[in-house]
Order: C-alpha cells, then structure tokens, then sequence
C-alpha cells in the first residue's frame, strides 16, 4: 500500500492555507512580527485598540451565555422559556417565526405552512404578553430574535409589554436585531426596500437613545448570516462593517453623534472549526471597529470604540452524517469564540443539520459552554494567545484583507450600492460554491462526510409536524381579536402610522400606539407598504 | 431539445424559507456540469414556480425547502403541474426532508429527494439518467 493512502497519516505535506485563503507557513518566528510594536498592535485588554479584548483584565472571564429558541405559539414558547431559565441561561434569544420575521399575520396566505415553526408565531400584543406570563422583565438580558425588518414594531411591543408589567424599559436589558440590510444580503427575512429599511431600523435607535435607554442595544450589525450563507471570516467581517457605518451615517444625520450616542450596540459574529483563524479574525475586528469608530465618527467614548461581540458557532458546518461529533466541531468553535474574546455565546446544537433542535442536544449546547467557562482555564487570563508569532501576524493580515475589502466597499457607494449592485451577494455565492467543490472534491476535509465514512442509518428526525393546529389556533385568536377590539380606535392609529411614516418622522411612537391598539403586524406592515413597497428579490 | 447537454432546469425557493445557500451554489454546480440553469430567488409561489417552469421549457423543476414546509409546498406546485396538464417534468427536493416524509412525497410525484449531505455527483447522476431527452 503506497503512503499516499494510509489512513493514519493525518494529512500529507502540502500548502496549508486558513479557510479564509491565507497561506500558512511551517513556523512563525520573531521574523514574522518585525516592527510590530506592542503598545500600537495589542495594549492592554480594555485599551485602545482593543486587539487583547474590551474588558479590562480584571473582568477578564464574563462572556454571556446564551441560547436561542421559540416555537409554536405565544403559550408553547412560554413553557420552554421557563425550562431554559431553569437550566441557567442567562440571556434569551427568541426565536420568531418566518411569517412574523417576514412582517405577515398568521392568517396571510403567504404564511401558510410556516405559522409556529421555526419560531414562536405573532401577530399582535397578545402573542407577545403570552410569551412573557409570569416571567418579570424587569433587570432581564433578552433579544427578541428576528427582529430586523419589523424592529420598529418588535420594539413596540416591548415597550407595551413593560409598560403592562409596570416596568421601565430603561431597566431591561434589551437587545434587538434590527438589522435589516443583512437579509437582502443572505437569509432573505426582508420586508421593505433597502433605503426604507436602513431608515425604519435606525427609527429604533434613534428612539432609544433620546429615551435614554442606556441598557439596551437597539442594533446589532449581522455577520452571522452572511458567514452562513457562505461568506469567509474576512467578507464578513468587511461587509458587517460596511453595514454598520450605513445605520451610523443615517443616525449622524439625525443629530445624534456616534460618540453621544447612549446605548449599547452589538455585533453578531459566527464562527467554525478553523481555530486560529477565527481567534485571529476577533482580533482583528477589534482593531478595525475600534479605528474606524475613532477615525470615521471621531469617538472618544471608550464604549462607542469597544466591539462588543456577540457569538454563535456556525449552524451551517453540522454535518447530518454521524451528528454527534458535531458536538466536537462546536466545542472547537466555542474556544475560539471565547479565546478571540466573545463577549457573549450562542452554541448550536448538534442535530441542528436534522431539524429543530431536541432538548437534549440544546443542554449540551448550553453545558459545552459551561465546561469551558468552569472546568478548562481557557478563559482564566485575558487574551492568552495574546503575542503568539503565528496569532499575531494571522491577526495583522486578516485585518489588512478585511479592511481592503471594506474600503472597496466604500469605494462603490457603501452598503446599499454594494447590495444594489449585487456585489455582496456575488462575493458570497462565490465563495460558497468554492467551498461545496472544496469538500466534493476532497480538497477539503469533512470528517464523516467525505471521510471516514460509516454506514448509518439516515437518521433525519420528524421534524416538529406542520400539524396546522398552531396555524388554526392562531387564526382564530386573530379573528377574534378582530372581532372584539375597538376597530375605529385600529384605524385611526393605523392612519397616524401612515402620516407620520408620509412626514418622514420617527415611527416608533405611532407604531406603540397601533399596537396598544391591537393593530397587527401584517395591518401595520400593509400600511407602510402602501408607501414604500415590498422588497422583491430576483433571480441569478 | 436534443441532446442530454441542454437539459433546462428551474431552481426554485417556494414560501418564506430565506435559506438559499444550499440552491444558489447547487445552480452554479449544475451549470458548471453543462446545464441550463434557472434560478428564480426567494419567495416564489408555487404558482409562479410552475408558470415560470413551462414558459421556459424546462426538463426538471428542483424545490429547496429548509423550514420543513415541503409536504405542503410540494403539493401546491404537483396540484399546478396537474392543472396544466404538465406531464413530464421531473421534480426533485432538496433540504431538510425527515425521513418519515419520504413515502408521502414519493407518492404525491416527487421524483427524487436529496436530503442533508447529499452530493452533487448523485444529484448530477440522477438528472442524467433521469431527464427526459
């Protein structure tokens, strides 16, 4: 038997590159850091600029564990939002369902078939005090899931639900999507046109800041979704920025200054197996949000020049061939995560590439967490890799790819041109075809997939049955609401809505009016529409 | 149409699932092996998945589905073909298709389904052996 086919043989000596395409060498040395000053690359964890971490050392290990659900109806969701909290998550992400996400009612043809299935069905304020029942929002860390299309609307929901439960929301901690230029660009949960929707998302950012909700992220700029429609870790990296800046533009010329401006603001980034590259590509995010807030916005507020970056390990490499050692692929991209300094984390679940996640599989998701926060040291010292030759100079040329790529994006016009043109999209269609052919063709290898292949029975599990009942369930509570509320009082807040969104004003007040109202969600969508339009994607 | 070489096919995403990784790089695969490849984006009904299927002459209809609404999508766009007296299209899903599912849409007309893990080689085999000439 040649060498060439020895199973043992881990890999044969070749050309190693990162999954990005950065060449990667036999050993680095001090060669590789030559003129690399600590005090401009690195500084101290919490220091400007912000490579080694956000937090000063001291509050080194305090990365916010996380999980993300929601299905069925407002009751359904309810329960297991009361299961999870026992199990100790500390911040919940709710996961809304399509036709929510998508801004149509339950009772919309279009919804049919998708009502309560990858999330939690709404229609109106009723749904969303159902989901709450008896759980205090007051001092509470939650994001209402797919709010990027509808944020203003997901908004005031919550701001009606506080005000039901007598709490004010400048006491919840609150962080919301509301990134609505990512869906144009991969998972398409659009609602509105581009330009409308970069303007109806920064609506909710310019509310909270003039309410003074300083707890609350009223944004989160998305590379989570890009990466798993198949960007690399650097054109996500580039175009979340580049997305971001578009939303900071439109809050400047508002009159609020990036640097005054109260809350928090996160961005969700994802990750993989490719451990150093994902260490290296925080880093260098870091660095890059941290100059551009400086030399774009002229920040001075250390709060506004800090990345605070939210996680979740990529749902996308879940291989369906022998499931658990997916288990072994999120672990891995969880010490990255936590070793590149995430600052909050989501772990997927390892049957998620067979279906919605089981309860079973959600607990070890949430224990892997807990294994490394409480049992590895991995997070005892800030930045441990901090200084590594092979670190560093992977954190240098990740940075200069990246910001490469965002200045081109820039150069064409910023996000919406980059969308326009479909630039974005190509790019990453691109690189996601690259990378199928990588594994089809054994280039790259996918254990279980493309080797080390075991006979196994398929094991794609019952999905939770579009059984309709949930669909039925909500129909009726719709047309009942309908029949019940005060109609005129619907109408005339329903009208408020279009004149304001006509004045061009901030539409989060009129929108918490409607929804106090009951208006629905596909009623208040319709009226914006009939302004704006309905975004409509085409082809390739 | 002559020739297995110019086998037209239509890509399409039925209902809200805005998960297009899988059928944006599965149209690139399919016309880098010499197809002719439609792909008409994301929220398409099955209505306009059929009218788009017989104006454009097509061999093969290819569903992707990853929110697990395929039984009920899959129906509306065999119910259209039938409607249209459309007879020779081969229809073929893609996504994330529970085992269970299988013997209904076997039966309902789904020629082929290619699950998750699923290669483009087999799906390529199985347009070839399949697609009418």
């Amino acid at each position: 038997m040649s060498e060439r086919k020895n199973p043992n043989k881990l890999q044969e000596k070749r050309e190693f590159k990162t999954r990005s395409g950065i060449p990667v060498k036999d050993l680095y040395t001090p060669s590789d850091l030559k003129e690399w000053e600590y005090a401009e690359k690195l500084s101290s964890s919490g220091e400007y600029p912000f490579t080694r971490g956000i937090n000063p050392a001291s509050e080194r290990i305090n990365w916010r564990i996380s999980q993300y659900f929601g299905f069925g109806t407002g009751k359904s969701t309810n329960e297991f939002l009361k299961y999870v909290l026992a199990q100790g998550a500390q911040h919940l992400v709710i996961a809304f369902d399509l036709p929510t996400q998508c801004g149509y009612d339950s009772d919309n043809p279009a919804s049919h078939g998708e009502v309560g299935k990858i999330g939690v069905a709404i229609d109106s304020l009723q749904d969303v005090e159902s989901i709450f029942e008896g759980i205090p929002l007051e001092g509470r860390s939650l994001s209402p899931g797919g709010s990027n299309g509808i944020g203003p609307i997901v908004l005031a929901w919550m701001l009606a639900l506080c005000e039901k439960q007598g709490v004010s929301p400048e006491k919840v901690r609150f962080s919301f999507q509301n990134d609505p230029l990512k869906e144009f660009i991969s998972r398409g949960a659009y609602v509105f046109p581009p330009k409308q929707a970069v303007k109806f998302a920064v609506d909710v950012v310019e509310y909270c800041h003039r309410k003074g909700f300083d707890l609350t992220s009223p944004i989160m700029f998305c590379g989570y979704h890009m990466r798993e429609g198949g960007a690399s870790i650097t054109q996500a990296m580039a175009f979340t920025l580049a997305n971001a800046v578009a939303y900071l533009d439109e809050l400047q010329n508002r009159g609020i200054k990036v640097d005054e401006f109260k809350g928090g603001l996160e961005i969700f980034l994802t990750g993989g197996e490719d451990f150093f590259e994902e260490i290296a590509a925080r880093r260098a995010f870091r660095r890059m949000w941290a100059k551009v807030m400086k030399e774009r916005y002229n920040c001075q507020n250390p709060k506004r020049l800090k990345a605070f970056l939210q996680e979740y390990t990529m749902g996308s490499r879940m291989t369906a061939q022998q499931p658990l050692n997916n288990v072994i692929r999120c672990t891995i991209a969880a010490m990255a995560a936590i070793l590149g300094g995430a600052n909050g984390l989501i772990v997927s679940s390892y049957d998620e590439a067979l279906g919605l996640p089981s309860p079973e599989a959600l607990r070890v998701a949430l224990r892997t967490q807990q294994i490394i926060a409480e049992e590895s040291g991995i997070a005892n010292t800030s930045d441990p890799l901090g200084g590594s030759y092979y670190v560093e100079s992977l954190t240098d040329e990740i940075e200069r790819r990246a910001t490469e790529l965002f200045e081109r994006v820039e150069e064409m016009g910023g996000a919406l041109a980059a969308i326009e043109n479909h630039f974005y999209q190509n790019e990453i269609t691109r690189t996601a075809y690259h990378d199928l052919m990588d594994i089809e063709s054994g280039r790259r290898t996918v254990i279980g997939v493309n080797k080390y292949e075991v006979e196994e029975e398929k094991t794609v599990k019952p999905m939770k049955k579009v059984t309709f009942v949930e669909e039925r369930r909500q129909a009726q509570s719709l047309k009942k609401l309908r029949r019940e509320r005060d109609n005129d009082q619907v109408q005339r807040s329903l009208m408020r809505v279009k004149e304001a969104a006509t004045e061009k004003v901030n539409l989060i007040e009129p929108i918490l009016e409607a929804v106090k109202s009951h208006a629905t969600l596909g009623e208040i969508c319709n009226v914006l529409s009939e302004l704006w339009g309905r975004y409509e994607q085409g082809g390739i | 149409m002559t020739g297995k070489e110019h086998i037209r096919i239509l890509m399409g995403k039925p209902g809200l699932d805005g998960h297009d990784r899988g059928v944006k790089v599965l149209t690139l695969a399919l016309r880098n092996e010499g197809f002719e490849v439609i792909y008409t984006g994301l929220r398409q009904s099955p209505e306009a998945i059929v009218r788009s299927a017989i104006e454009e002459d097509v061999e093969i209809i290819g569903i992707s589905c990853l929110t697990g609404n395929h039984n009920y999508l899959c129906s509306q766009v065999l119910k259209q073909l039938r409607e249209k007296g459309v007879r020779d299209i081969l229809f073929i899903l893609g996504g994330i298709i529970p085992e269970d599912d299988i013997p209904y849409l076997k039966k309902i007309g789904v020629d082929a389904i290619f699950g998750p893990g699923s290669h483009v080689a087999d799906i390529v085999k199985f347009i070839r052996e399949n697609a009418r000439n």
